[in-house]
């Protein structure tokens, strides 16, 4: 057996405010560490959560967003027509003809413009995504000058809240009904009458098609079908892929931005635990060799230091997910890179950034202490025991 | 004392120097001791004449330049730096002049340290602790911080912790060097009683001639030479 554990927490807790400074330290880059995976988190949460996997979208070749493609009225008659496609209650294609359009909306409290989502929608839109619910007022009366208008950008945007009046496309739209879309990408959107948008902005094209499948599993077939008609010149993905496509390049930029802070801000912690270490094993000379004239071997002594340290770096560890998982409370809004639109999301903590954020915070712990200690091991008994 | 008994230290042409920058100091030049089982030796001499540096090397904490040192049937001068540690974990007690109590550890805990090193099971180690640490008469101190004891007393635990793993020599640096008379009095007298009940073998370095007096035998280090009294 070797040095008890209690030895090294207690002599944590003896020089507690050391300890808590240097934990803080270390737990100030956890917390940026974890915060930043937490955003990519939420922000793939988000957007994820915004496709079915039943749904299929289908755009232009080559297009990576809505925004992008474009679906001429022949080519989506056609798609109309597969028999891939879902039938409705009331008998109809559960498909949709939909036009995406960016617009500059400012936001309420201040006039700072931002890229908002106008979707021109069809009938059935709204049954292609059971989430999302009319909140109070209406559905637009279609070939109306009516919006609807996201729950979250009600909120946020001048405008937009119910029974307001929006401008754009030379027309003045007005607010009769706020949809709940939950924590998904739409309750960042404005819904109109599809016919009425392309007519308001001089389209002649759709932005995209989506609709239904019959059978979740025909999904193979008809896109190998429908991406080799040379009528069709779309590509066809499932909707959960669509949004999961969306959100990569920004996850992926989050992380790496959290990696890269995370490592610069890490040099500095770890510097501080190591001069924290080092200061307590010259506070302990006489300690050290006392105890290795009792017996115990180099080892022991190393381990009892790293253990110190690996315990301080778990202390930080603690703070920087508690303070981090605070930031689930709030709700951040940001560019959408892929549409450059308007998208709010939160800080999502999962088990997963639980877990890597305190083997984290371990790492920086062993790297700090890790020179301190094998000072500490390689210490002469004899000179030690002199230092008294 | 058996005169027949073989001794339980044997050191044979013992030296030691320290390096010093590019200059050699020579510390011990050829010592020749024996030390019978179950003496109380005191070890005097002016400041720097070696009297620690000659203890360490019996502890087993410090490298002889040449020269042997046999405690029991165990050529200590032969053994790797762990075997040695774990060595001195069965065989040697130390009392230092400044107890080294580890701070943060109970009395308890500090006594039990050295049978840590030991396949006692806990239980076991409590029976040991709790034995060695009336023998100091500190049972009722067991959970206090050395922190929260006198210097006589941090001793006194100290003592309990050199004897708790039943060594056969206990090697003490100036043990009352740090008390006061009082204090120094009773830490003798505990160190007599191991020495005659529990039959310990008893290095003390000291300058306290009132301290020497309750050895056996008193051996004066000088110029790295040693001489009987
Ligand atoms: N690690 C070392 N490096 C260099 N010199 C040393 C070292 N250890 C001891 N010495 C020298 O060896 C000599 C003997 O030291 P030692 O500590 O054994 O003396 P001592 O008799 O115990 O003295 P004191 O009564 O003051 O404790 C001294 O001159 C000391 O300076
Ligand atoms: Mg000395």
């Amino acid at each position: 057996m070797g040095i008890p554990y209690s030895y090294s927490f207690r002599n944590l807790w003896t020089r507690r405010l050391t300890t808590l400074l240097t934990a803080s330290g270390m737990g100030l880059v956890v917390f940026v560490f974890a915060a930043t995976l937490m955003l990519a988190e939420g922000l793939q949460q988000t957007l994820v959560q915004t496709g079915s996997p039943d749904n299929v979208v289908v755009l232009r070749k080559s297009a990576n967003s809505e925004v992008q493609s474009g679906v001429e009225r022949a080519q989506a008659a056609l798609l109309e027509s597969q028999p891939e496609v879902a039938i409705g209650p009331d008998g109809r294609p559960l498909l949709a003809k939909e036009l995406v359009v960016l617009i500059n909306l400012r936001k309420r409290g201040g006039n700072k413009p931002a890229n908002v989502v106008i979707r021109g929608v069809s009938a059935a839109s709204l049954q292609l995504r059971p989430a999302i619910g009319l909140k109070v007022g209406r559905m637009p009366r279609p070939g109306s000058v009516e919006v609807i208008a996201g729950e979250s950008l009600a909120r946020r945007f001048k405008g937009c809240g119910l029974g307001e009046t929006l401008r754009f496309g030379m027309r003045d739209w007005r607010v009769v009904g706020v949809f709940d879309a939950g924590s998904t990408g739409f309750s960042s959107e404005i819904w109109g009458d599809a016919d009425q948008m392309m007519q308001a902005f001089r389209r002649q094209v759709y932005s995209s098609v989506i609709f239904r499948l019959k059978d979740t599993n025909a999904f193979d077939a008809y896109k190998a079908r429908v991406e080799g008609d040379p009528r069709l010149t779309v590509e066809a993905k499932r909707e959960t892929r669509y949004y999961l496509d969306q959100s990569e390049a920004m996850s992926r930029f989050l992380r790496i931005l959290g990696l890269v802070l995370t490592v610069v801000f890490s040099i500095g912690a770890v510097i501080g635990a190591t001069i924290t270490m080092y200061a307590a094993v010259a506070n302990r000379v006489t300690e050290i060799g006392t105890l290795r004239a009792l017996g115990f071997q180099r080892k022991s002594i190393l381990l009892a230091f790293v253990m110190e340290a690996l315990l301080l770096g778990l202390c930080g560890g603690l703070l920087g997910v508690g303070a981090a998982s605070f930031m689930q409370l709030i709700t951040i809004s940001t560019m959408n890179w892929a549409s450059f639109s308007e998208l709010a999301f939160s800080f999502t903590l999962t088990f997963g950034i639980l877990w890597k954020s305190l083997l984290f915070s371990l790492v920086m712990g062993f790297i700090g202490g890790a020179l301190p200690a094998v000072r500490a091991s390689r210490m002469n008994i004899v000179e030690a025991l002199r230092a008294t | 004392m058996d005169a027949a008994a073989p001794p339980i230290v044997v050191i044979r042409n013992l030296t030691k120097s320290y390096r010093r920058g590019s200059q050699s100091i020579q510390v011990l030049s050829g010592i020749n001791f024996d030390i019978a089982r179950g003496e109380f030796v005191a070890l005097m001499g002016p400041s720097g004449s070696g009297k620690s540096t000659l203890l360490n090397l019996i502890a087993g904490i410090d490298s002889a330049d040449e020269g042997s040192i046999r405690i029991g049937e165990q050529e200590i001068t032969r053994l790797s730096e762990r075997e040695l540690a774990h060595w001195r974990a069965g065989h040697v007690g130390f009392i230092f002049q400044f107890y080294n109590l580890i701070p943060v550890l109970t009395a308890y805990e500090n006594v039990e340290l050295p049978l840590l090193l030991t396949t006692l099971k806990r239980r076991e180690r409590r029976e040991h602790v709790e034995a060695v640490l009336s023998v100091v008469g500190l049972a009722d101190r067991m959970d206090h911080y050395p922190s929260q004891l006198s210097g006589g007393q941090q001793q006194r635990v100290a003592i309990a912790r050199a004897i708790v793993t039943d060594p056969e020599i206990l090697v003490a640096d100036e043990p009352t060097g740090d008390l006061d008379r009082v204090s120094a009095e009773e830490i003798l007298q505990l160190m007599d009683r191991l020495v005659r009940e529990f039959k310990k073998t008893v290095i003390m370095v000291t300058h306290d001639p009132r301290a020497a007096e309750k050895a056996h035998v008193i051996r004066h280090l000088e110029k790295g030479e040693l001489s009987v009294t």
